[in-house]
Parts: C-alpha cells; sequence; structure tokens
C-alpha cells in the first residue's frame, strides 16, 4: 500500500515518537481510530509504527488518509457459524448530496433493504434493540445493525445477493466462522462474491474489545449479576471492563470455545466442548419434537428440571455432607429418567428445562476448571446461546459464584453473538 | 455421585427364574466357617463379601529322629500331609434379580453363629435392609460409599499385580497391563455411576472428593431411554456400539468443509453434539443417537478428569462405576477422550475388580480388628472368574449374561511380600520375559504345552496319594477345573492380567491346591533328594582334585547339568519317567558344548579372580541332583571363598521345587558330612531364607520381607538366579542394582528355538550394572 509505505518514510525520521502521545481524551475514545494504534501495537512492529504515525499527524491529514484506505460502501461483516450466520451492517447517516447521486442503484436498494425492513424472508431477523446509532467508523457517522439468520437458509442469502448483483459493487466481504471455508465456493459460484476470510477467534476478540469502547449510551454493554446465589435479591448490574485482562472468553455457539484473553493480540484457546447451543436445540428437538431455539427456551421456561434430574437428596435425603454436596445439587442429569413411571411423568417442558440446565451447568463446571487452571478470575460469557435466554445466564453466574466461593465473576454481554461479525467489519476497515 | 442408581423397577421386572438352583459348592464356598459379611447392591448387580478359613492340606517334611529310628528307615525325612487353617476372602457378584435366592442359600449354610453384623454399602442397600436383616438375622451397618470404594481400590491396587490395565481397542491385545508400583499414591479416582464423583487420593486414609459432574451413567442411561425407547442400559451401549454418530453430530468439517487447521482441529471432531439433530424433521436411528450420546458423556467426563489431574498434577486416573464396569465400549470413549484432551499425558486406566472395590471396602470397614492390611494377599486363579467372565459380547461360550455368578477370592498370605531391594528400577520391573497376551504365537505354543502335559499331571497327583482312594475323583476334578481354565485364557488371554507362562504355572499350582494334591511331587522329591546325598561326599571329592582354574568351570557345569533334572519341563520328564537311572553324568555330557547360547563365563571367570562377593543371594530351583550335587558344591566354593550365601527358595511346594523345608533337612545332612557347609551354618554365613512364593517362576516384587531384610542387611553384591522357570520365563531381563549371574538349560525344544538355540542349550549371564566395574565390587559397597 503506497500510504503505508509513504508513511513508513515518515516514520525513519522521528523513530522516537512513542504512542504515548496518541490522543486518548475522552471525546475521541468512542471512535476505533483513537484505539487502533494501541490494539495493533504487538502484531507487528514494523505496522505498528506506521499506524502509530497516523494517529500523530494532524487532523486533516488523518482525515485525508482515511478517506483514502477506506473501503467503498457497503460495509459488511459477516460471521458465518454452524447453526447462525450474523451479519453488521455499517447503514452511513452523514451521506452527502453529492455522494446520494454518486451512489449507485444497487447499493441505495441493499441499504433501503436492509434498514428498512426488521425481518428477512422467513428466518432472517435484525435485531433492532442492538443496533448502535451515530457510531463513528473510518471518519464516517452512521448506524451499525444486527442481522442473523439460520446457516441452512445461506443459499436464499446468496441468491439474494446475486438478484441484487452484489457483486457489482466491488465490495469485499469479509467473513469469518467455519461457514467463511466451507461456503467459500458457494459465494464465488452462486454470488460471483470473493470471501475475505478471516479466523474466528481473532474475529471474536477484536469485536469484544471494540463494542466495549464504543457502547456509551444506553444499556452497558458489559453485565452481571448481583446476588446470583439469591434468586428474589438477582439484578442485572453494568459493569465496566476497564482493564479486562486477564479474562477468559467464553463463546457458546453451536459448540463451545474457552479463550484466556491477555491482550487483544495475546490468546489461546484453552479447550472446548461439543455440548453447546447446539446441543440444546439438537436434544430439544429430539425429545419435546420442537424446531426452533425461541420455542425450545419458552418450553424450558415452563418446564421443572428437578423431575428429570437425580437430585442429591433424592439420594441421600438431604444434603451429602461429608463431601459438602447440597442437597439440592444435581446428582445425575436425567438420572430419574432411568425409571419407566417417571419416564411417563414428566412434561415436554421438564425435559427442556432439564436439557437446558444439565448443558448449561456442564458449560459452567468446565469453565471453572479452566479459570481455575489459568488462574483467572474473570469469565465473559458470549454466543448466541445466550440470546434471550436469562434463564441460563442466571445459572451461570449462579454456578460460577456459588462453587467457587464468589472467587469467580460471570460478565454477560448485550450483543453476545455478534462480535465475531463485528470484527470481521473491523477487519474490513482496518486490515491488521 | 458414587451413588450406583437404584434398582429400576424396569430392569428387575424383566422375567428371570428366581427359583434357580445354584451350584453351591462352585459359588458360595466355604460358608461354614464364613463370618465377617459385607454387601455392596448397586443398580443391577450385587456384591457379596466373607471372610472365611479353609482348611486345606498341605505337604510337610519333618526329619526323622536318627538317633532311634535310623534303622527303620532309611529314607532322609518323613513326609506328612496335615491340616492347614489359611484365611480366604470370598467375593461374589450376582444380578439383584437372585439377592433373595442368595440370602435364603447363605441362611441354610451359614453355621458359624458368631457373625451379628452386615456392613452394607451401594444405593440398593437401603433398599434391601430389611430383607437381608429379615433373611440373615443379622443387623445392617451401612457404610459410606465413596469410603468402601477408596479402601477396596487401595487394597486391590496394593494386593493383585496386573490389577490396572490400559485399554486399547484396536491394539493386537486390547488390554495392556500395568506393573503395580510399589507407591500406589497419589492418584485420581474418576467414578461414574448415575453421576460421576472425582476423588483424589493421597493416602490409605487420605482423600477427598475434589469435584465430579451430574452428566454420568444416569445420563446416558436416562436420555437414551428418551430418545431410543430402550430400558436398559446394556442394550443402550449395544445400541451405540452399532450406531453413527456423524449423522447426529455436528463435526468441525459440517461446519468449515474440512478442517480448522490455524487450531489444529481436525475435520472429524465433534463441534455441537447432536447439531445437527436440531430440526423438527428429520428422523434420527436410535443407533446413531446412542452413539453421539455416548461420546458426548464420554467427552465430557474424560475432559473434566483431564482438567482435574491438571489441576492436582495427578497422572494416574483411574475409572471405574457401572458406566465402564466390564464394557469394552465405555472404556474405549473414555481412553479416546483421555487422550485427545491430554495428547497422551495422562493415561486412562481401569481395574479388573473395579465392580467388587465396595464390597472389599466394605468388608474391610468391618473387618478393621483382624487387620487385614497388614497382611499381603494374593489372587487365588483357581476361585476367581477372571475379566469379562460375564460379558456376553467378550465371552461367547457363556449362555446369557443373567445367572452367571462372578468370584473372586484372595488368600491371605503368610508372608508379607515387598520388593527385592537390588531392583534397579522397582517401578519398571517386569517379571514376565514374555507376555503371551500379546504374543499370539507363543500362547498358542504354552496353552497347548500346558494341555498336552495335563494327563501326566493328572496321573503324578494320583500317585501321589496312593493311601487316599478318592483321590482319583478329585485329580478328575482338577483336570476338569484346569482345562477348563485353559479354555477361557485361549479366549480370554486378559482374564487374570497379562497371560505368563507363570501365570499358567501358578493356576495349575492353584488347581492343585484346590482339589488337595498340595505336593504331588513330594515322594519324587524325597527319592532323588536321598539318591543324591549319597553321591555328594564322591562329587565334593573329585571337585576339590581339580585345579582352582578347572574347578571353576566345573562348578559351573555342575550347576547346569543338575538344573537339567527338573520334571516341570516336558522333555526331562519324559526321559526321567522312562529312564529314572538317568545320572547326573549322562546329564553333564547332554550340556552343550561351549561357547553357550548365552556365554559370559569368561567375565565371570575373570571376576572370580578379583575379590571375593560380600554375600550372594542364590534364588534356588529343583529337588536333588540340582540342589545337591550341583548349587550346594558350588555354595560351598562361594563360602571358601569368603562370600556369605542366602539360599532362597520357595515357601511352598511348586513341581519338583526344593521348598524351604526340604532344603533346612538337606543342609543339615550335608553339613553333617560337609565342614565347610557345616561352619557356614554355625558362624551364620550360610543362611536359608524362605522366597515367600510357591511357584516355579520368580517374582522378585513380592518376595518375603524377611528376605528383602537379610539382603539389606548383609548388604548383598550377588544374585544368582537359577533355572528356566526363575531365569529365562521370568528375569531373563531383570536389571538388578548390583552383579547378577543367571543359569538356565532350555529344556524346551520352542522356546531354545525362540531363543535361536536348541535343546538344552545354556544360558549364562553374567551382569554387571552400569558404572560398576565388576573387579572393583569389594564387599559393602554402597549401591
Amino acid at each position: 500500500m503506497a500510504f503505508n509505505g509513504h508513511q513508513r518514510e515518515d516514520g525513519a525520521i522521528d523513530e522516537d515518537e512513542t504512542p504515548t502521545k496518541q490522543p486518548r481524551s475522552d471525546k475521541e475514545k468512542p471512535g476505533y481510530l483513537s484505539h487502533e494504534p494501541s490494539n495493533e501495537a504487538s502484531a507487528s512492529a514494523g505496522r505498528a509504527t506506521s499506524e502509530r504515525r497516523t494517529s500523530n499527524s494532524t487532523a486533516r491529514h488523518r482525515r485525508d488518509s482515511v478517506k483514502k484506505t477506506r473501503p467503498p460502501f457497503p460495509w459488511f461483516g459477516m460471521d458465518i457459524g454452524g447453526t447462525l450466520v450474523k451479519l453488521v451492517y455499517f447503514e452511513p447517516k452523514d451521506i452527502t448530496a453529492e455522494e446520494e447521486q454518486e451512489e449507485v442503484e444497487n447499493l441505495k436498494s441493499i441499504r433501503r433493504y436492509l434498514t428498512s425492513n426488521v425481518a428477512y424472508g422467513k428466518t432472517g431477523i435484525r435485531d433492532v434493540h442492538l443496533e448502535l446509532q451515530d457510531l463513528t467508523l473510518c471518519g464516517r457517522t452512521g448506524n451499525l445493525h444486527f442481522i442473523r439468520f439460520p446457516t441452512h437458509d445461506l443459499p436464499a442469502f446468496l441468491l439474494m445477493g446475486r438478484n441484487k448483483h452484489f457483486s457489482s459493487l466491488h465490495t469485499t466481504l469479509c467473513a469469518t466462522g467455519g461457514g467463511a471455508y466451507k461456503f467459500e465456493s458457494d459465494f464465488r459460484m452462486m454470488a460471483d462474491l470473493q470471501l475475505h476470510k478471516l479466523d474466528e477467534l481473532d474475529c471474536l476478540i477484536r469485536g469484544v474489545l471494540y463494542i466495549d469502547s464504543v457502547v456509551s449510551s444506553g444499556p452497558s454493554e458489559c453485565y452481571y449479576f448481583e446476588n446470583p446465589t439469591d434468586p428474589d435479591r438477582c439484578v442485572q448490574k453494568p459493569y465496566t471492563l476497564e482493564n479486562p485482562y486477564p479474562l477468559l472468553l467464553v463463546n457458546i455457539g453451536s459448540g463451545v470455545s474457552i479463550l484466556a484473553v491477555y491482550s487483544e493480540n495475546n490468546y489461546k484457546r484453552v479447550t472446548g466442548t461439543s455440548l453447546g447451543g447446539g446441543t440444546f436445540l439438537g436434544l430439544c428437538c429430539l425429545l419435546t419434537g420442537c424446531s426452533t431455539f425461541e420455542e425450545a427456551l419458552e418450553m424450558a421456561s415452563q418446564g421443572e428440571s428437578t423431575r428429570v434430574d437425580k437430585l442429591v437428596r433424592d439420594i441421600y435425603g438431604g444434603d451429602y455432607e461429608r463431601f459438602g454436596l447440597p442437597g439440592w445439587a444435581v446428582a445425575s442429569s436425567f438420572g430419574n429418567m432411568m425409571s419407566k413411571e417417571k419416564r411417563e411423568s414428566v412434561s415436554k417442558e421438564d425435559l427442556a428445562r432439564a436439557t437446558l440446565v444439565t448443558i448449561t451447568n456442564n458449560i459452567g463446571s468446565i469453565t471453572r476448571m479452566c479459570a481455575l487452571n489459568e488462574n483467572i478470575e474473570r469469565v465473559v460469557f458470549v454466543g448466541n446461546f445466550l440470546r434471550v435466554n436469562t434463564l441460563s445466564m442466571k445459572l451461570l453466574a449462579y454456578a460460577m459464584d456459588y462453587w467457587s466461593k464468589g472467587q469467580l465473576k460471570a460478565l454477560f454481554l448485550q450483543h453476545e453473538g455478534y462480535f465475531g461479525a463485528v470484527g470481521a467489519l473491523l477487519e474490513l476497515l482496518h486490515p491488521s | 455421585m458414587a451413588e450406583c442408581v437404584r434398582l429400576d423397577s424396569s430392569t428387575s421386572s424383566h422375567t428371570m427364574d428366581k427359583s434357580i438352583t445354584l451350584p453351591p459348592d462352585e459359588i458360595f464356598r466355604n460358608l461354614e466357617n464364613a463370618k465377617r459379611f459385607a454387601i455392596d447392591i448397586g443398580g443391577s448387580l450385587t456384591k457379596l463379601a466373607y471372610y472365611s478359613t479353609v482348611q486345606h492340606k498341605v505337604a510337610k517334611v519333618r526329619s526323622f529322629d536318627h538317633n532311634t529310628k535310623e534303622a527303620a528307615s532309611d529314607k532322609l525325612y518323613e513326609i506328612s500331609v496335615q491340616e492347614e487353617v489359611t484365611a480366604r476372602l470370598h467375593f461374589i457378584k450376582f444380578e439383584n434379580a437372585y439377592i433373595e435366592t442368595c440370602l435364603d442359600f447363605i441362611k441354610d449354610h451359614l453355621v458359624n453363629t458368631d457373625t451379628k453384623v452386615i456392613k452394607a454399602t451401594g444405593g440398593g442397600a437401603h433398599k434391601f435392609k430389611e430383607l437381608i436383616e429379615r433373611k440373615l438375622g443379622l443387623n445392617v451397618d451401612k457404610e459410606d460409599e465413596m469410603t468402601c470404594l477408596i479402601k477396596g481400590c487401595n487394597f486391590v491396587l496394593k494386593n493383585i499385580p496386573h490389577e490396572a490395565f490400559v485399554y486399547a481397542k484396536h491394539a493386537d491385545s486390547e488390554f495392556r497391563f500395568q506393573t503395580t508400583y510399589p507407591e500406589i499414591f497419589p492418584y485420581l479416582l474418576v467414578n461414574i455411576g448415575s453421576g460421576v464423583s472425582i476423588v483424589k487420593v493421597e493416602s490409605e486414609d487420605k482423600f477427598e472428593r475434589i469435584g465430579g459432574s451430574s452428566i454420568g451413567g444416569g445420563t446416558f442411561w436416562g436420555l437414551g431411554a428418551l430418545l431410543t425407547k430402550t430400558k436398559r442400559f446394556d442394550e443402550l451401549l449395544q445400541l451405540a456400539s452399532r450406531g453413527q454418530h456423524t449423522n447426529v453430530d455436528m463435526l468441525v468439517k459440517d461446519i468449515y468443509g474440512g478442517s480448522y487447521g490455524s487450531l489444529g482441529l481436525t475435520g472429524d471432531l465433534i463441534a455441537s453434539s447432536f447439531g445437527k439433530s436440531a430440526t423438527a424433521d428429520k428422523e434420527f436411528s436410535k443407533e446413531d443417537m446412542a452413539k453421539s450420546l455416548l461420546h458426548m458423556i464420554s467427552n465430557d467426563i474424560g475432559q473434566l478428569a483431564c482438567l482435574y489431574a491438571k489441576l492436582h498434577n495427578l497422572s494416574r486416573v483411574y475409572f471405574g462405576g457401572f458406566f465402564i464396569r466390564g464394557h469394552p465400549v465405555t472404556m474405549h470413549t473414555i481412553t479416546y477422550s483421555i487422550n485427545f484432551f491430554t495428547k497422551g499425558e495422562v493415561q486412562a486406566l481401569f481395574l479388573r475388580h473395579e465392580g467388587y472395590l465396595g464390597a472389599i471396602g466394605a468388608f474391610l470397614k468391618g473387618a478393621e480388628e483382624d487387620n487385614p492390611n497388614q497382611y499381603s494377599w494374593g489372587e487365588n486363579y483357581a476361585g476367581s472368574s477372571g475379566l469379562m467372565s460375564v460379558s456376553p459380547d467378550m465371552n461367547p461360550m457363556q449362555r446369557a449374561r443373567s445367572g452367571t455368578f462372578d468370584m473372586l477370592e484372595m488368600d491371605r498370605l503368610e508372608r508379607q511380600l515387598v520388593n527385592l531391594p537390588l531392583l534397579q528400577d522397582a517401578s519398571s520391573y517386569i517379571p514376565d520375559t514374555v507376555d503371551l497376551t500379546e504374543d499370539a504365537l507363543a500362547r498358542e505354543y504354552w496353552l497347548y504345552c500346558f494341555e498336552d502335559a495335563l494327563d501326566g499331571v493328572v496321573k503324578r497327583a494320583v500317585a501321589s496319594q496312593p493311601d487316599m482312594p478318592e483321590a482319583a475323583e478329585r485329580a478328575e476334578k482338577f483336570r476338569h477345573k484346569y482345562r477348563h481354565k485353559l479354555q477361557t485364557l485361549r479366549h480370554q488371554p486378559f482374564a487374570y492380567g497379562s497371560l505368563t507362562v507363570r501365570s499358567l504355572l501358578d493356576t495349575r499350582e492353584h488347581c492343585l491346591n484346590e482339589f488337595n494334591f498340595p505336593d504331588p511331587y513330594s515322594k519324587i522329591k524325597q527319592r532323588e533328594n536321598d539318591g543324591a546325598l549319597k553321591y555328594y561326599q564322591k562329587a565334593v571329592k573329585s571337585l576339590d582334585e581339580l585345579s582352582w582354574e578347572e574347578r571353576q568351570f566345573a562348578l559351573v557345569r555342575g550347576v547346569l547339568a543338575g538344573n537339567v533334572f527338573d520334571w516341570g519341563a516336558k522333555a526331562v520328564s519324559d526321559v526321567l519317567e522312562s529312564d529314572p537311572e538317568f545320572g547326573f553324568e549322562q546329564a553333564k555330557r547332554q550340556l552343550e558344548e561351549r561357547p553357550w547360547l548365552i556365554d559370559s563365563y569368561d567375565q565371570w571367570f575373570e571376576r572370580l579372580k578379583g575379590p571375593p562377593h560380600k554375600c550372594a543371594l542364590f534364588f534356588v530351583d529343583n529337588s536333588g541332583v540340582d540342589i545337591i550335587l550341583g548349587v550346594m558344591p558350588f555354595v560351598r566354593e562361594l563360602l571358601s571363598r569368603g562370600t556369605e550365601v542366602v539360599l532362597a527358595s520357595n515357601s511352598g511346594p511348586a513341581l519338583n521345587d526344593v521348598t524351604n523345608g526340604e532344603l533346612q533337612i538337606l543342609t543339615e545332612r550335608i553339613a553333617a558330612m560337609d565342614s565347610v557347609i557345616q561352619a557356614g551354618l554355625r558362624e551364620d554365613r550360610l543362611t536359608l531364607v524362605q522366597s515367600g512364593s510357591s511357584s516355579p517362576c520368580l517374582d522378585l516384587s513380592r518376595l518375603d520381607k524377611v528376605l528383602a531384610n537379610v539382603v539389606r542387611e548383609r548388604k548383598t553384591d550377588l544374585v544368582i538366579i537359577e533355572g528356566m522357570g526363575r531365569a529365562i520365563h521370568t528375569n531373563y531381563y531383570a536389571m538388578l542394582s548390583c552383579e547378577s549371574l543367571k543359569m538356565a538349560v532350555i529344556k524346551n525344544s520352542w522356546l531354545a528355538d525362540r531363543l535361536g538355540g536348541k535343546l538344552f542349550s545354556v544360558v549364562f549371564k553374567y551382569e554387571v550394572p552400569p558404572g560398576k566395574p565388576s573387579q572393583n565390587s569389594v564387599a559393602g559397597m554402597p549401591s
């Protein structure tokens, strides 16, 4: 890139200008740019120097250079998971009359289609409540939209892309998640689109850190549950992720990945489990005949898991004091279902609830063990399994607090499942 | 949770003939003397334990009082068969459906009325409490399950060699048995009952439940029953073993199209269990769902176990509980999971007697006043069923699972057994040279060989008891039992741990004892000892006439020639039986000329020119010519050189091996003729000790504690092991921390062939541990 080359020449003159001079005022904070230099610092020394230079230049210079490197609209970030496709779309609100005239019809139509609807086709949904307004990205101000649809409807999406002549816009489509690899050729063949594939965990972390830094109004992005062990006093409270590191990031999608994050660029995948959101839904469909996550959750909310699970008190009549196990603890998930009579007496709702509790508690205990092994006290749970799933969040909060005797804190984020897609969008705007 | 599931009504209701007649002499043995009962009632199986004293015949030798009776007999000593009482632990496992029948049977046969209490554990103990109290008139005293489990686990790990194994589904032998570590602690026990308990065990009395999971066997069973409408646990496992989980699970490749390279996750990895069943419009087969469920639960347990092992820095992880018990399917999936999550750093270990742990522990709780942990115990191969005896898919010979009784019997050993202190590395010591579990060709040969020799053994057993008319009948029972064992081992070579020539020999001894043939060779040994003694002085005299150099070689040849006299070896027993006059000189001529098959005589000879050894420990072999004309002159020479000698012989009879009792008398008699031996005994420079064993082979990790002490006190710097059983079948590769000499004549053509020699080839293996120049190995060198 010419721009970078130029900057590097500059940099050779005053090498010792340090990132400490970068603008860090609160006013600039919400903008991604002000954050980027430090974010990039450890990625690659040479590039970091050049990026630093950017922020040290005059505002004018920056605007110009931003404009030069700014990719053409539309700006999308995409995360194609095992179950859901997550799409973030940046809708510029600062379009000048001049731009408006220049804007091609295709682009306009895509923008209108996405922003004027809240549902697309049978299964696409825009999470309006998550929309981030008046966001400045790459020098442009606009709204960030969050859209999702099932991965199995990806062909319909591609068809739409073809019908709307998406490829004529010559945009780069940044995509992450396994589907970016699996469906790469479909994108090319069906919609004539070239994907820029990105690692899902890189994107996830980048997205989490970015969203947390830009959300300043409305409900706090990060929150926790106060008094998690007392149902009557358990309330959601905002949390400031100011010095987030080290943190354990638990992404619960179809499966689960657990990452230990030490800085934006320094993280490792500690482990994962195949018992995740996909397992909850998959088992619920088999056990209750439901077909959607919402249905499954609705049933779970009405059921009683203790009819399905065998509790410590079912075995010992109370607490198992020898080992400090409370009577209410689950001794055997689905343990009561070994008995024919009990199998016949439980409801679908009970089964859905037990499935939810089983999967959630299991994620909780694996997470807790990882936190102990990695010596990390803060855990952030993300992923679409937690969408509209307060039941699981409260359970996780409870489990973390109870079994760690208050040592571990479970944190949650408003934009649960969209961080990978946000990370992909950021990659489009600021290639790392 | 350690808690086993309560009896599921759906499983108990399946038709079972409750009026089944038990073959009592086979199952509840020695009930007359039984005391201290314990019972462990699980979800489907009951395990009963009791302690009993067994009266059985032992052969004793006693020196004649030569002053008064010399004229009456020209025999060397008197052999008498006496009744001896030994302690035995009985453990019986049967289906819960038989519990009432069994209790009735016990009540009818129980004579001992001292017993007031029965220790009980397991989830079902509570349910059957009333029944037990009513039937047996005993008070049920409930013991904590986990405590029992751990106690039982410690007990089997300490007392049963080859208790633990690694399961490898696709290997030549699926079961790879672990050598018993001298130090069993610390370890992790993952008990997979209806839930999972993870327990860290640090010592005999110190253990802690460090964690657990609610996703366990109950989840597999309960969820499996819901998904597949299959009620029984075993059937669910069978469904699972036929299924394809990839139809139900979402794999990495289903998401990525291939592998997730940057994380090293292969495409076949499960990304989301049941991820593909998240749809209302597709049917899934029972088999596939059961398989997916099995993987999900096994992986989850494996992962948690690894996380706990890592956190507590433990590498030995044993798995147990009804989810594992005897099920190759679950052992495989758990092993797979552990390998995956630890990249091979931790091995999943399983236990042969896992199903008995609770019962053993409950029993031990009740027997604390008898101090069972003070003794060493040994698995009785004759009275124990062996691994997988009741698993229908493992044992096609078994008709159906129900109605089969699995048994474990353990004999209290008279001596406490410990490691030989001179082993280079006790934790890696493996006594046996060939593992027949892994070597199919060798296994086939030896099984054939033992079967072939059975007629002769039966004949000799009958002949050893000419005054007992029912001996023939008992001998037939012995034949039947041992043949059955051999047949079992043909199908399940892993039944009693690693199959070895030693275990085949030991099994035969156990079976002979079982039918009161304590020492079939007693008379033969007596005759041979007698004959050889007469020749002793002449042999010594001719040796003394040789030059020092010639004598050293002649002594070695003498030991080797003496070792040809071995009734245990088929080739020799044929010759001996056809020609009892087969002489010592003839045997010498039969020996292979130097260079021998394994020949380090020159090094040994060089060593002899150096300073004498401080003390030599000599593991002797056969009676008669071997011990008297071969070993004793050799010992005499060592004593003359100034080396102390410890002669280690068997505590109990095995084939024609000289026993400690016999050797005492023989040595006395030789001392009367030989001033060197006499002086040795008088000055306490020649000591006789017993090995603690009654086997024709030698396990240096299970030796009499007294022997170990003597070895230490005398600063033993030379170990001599003689004979095919002790120096070739076992200990051929044993590494000692001092000099060692292994001497044997190969009296089996198959084995000779294997080792690249021929019949009567000689193994003379003199070894000096690395870093210990033999010339400098003076007395008292620290080891």
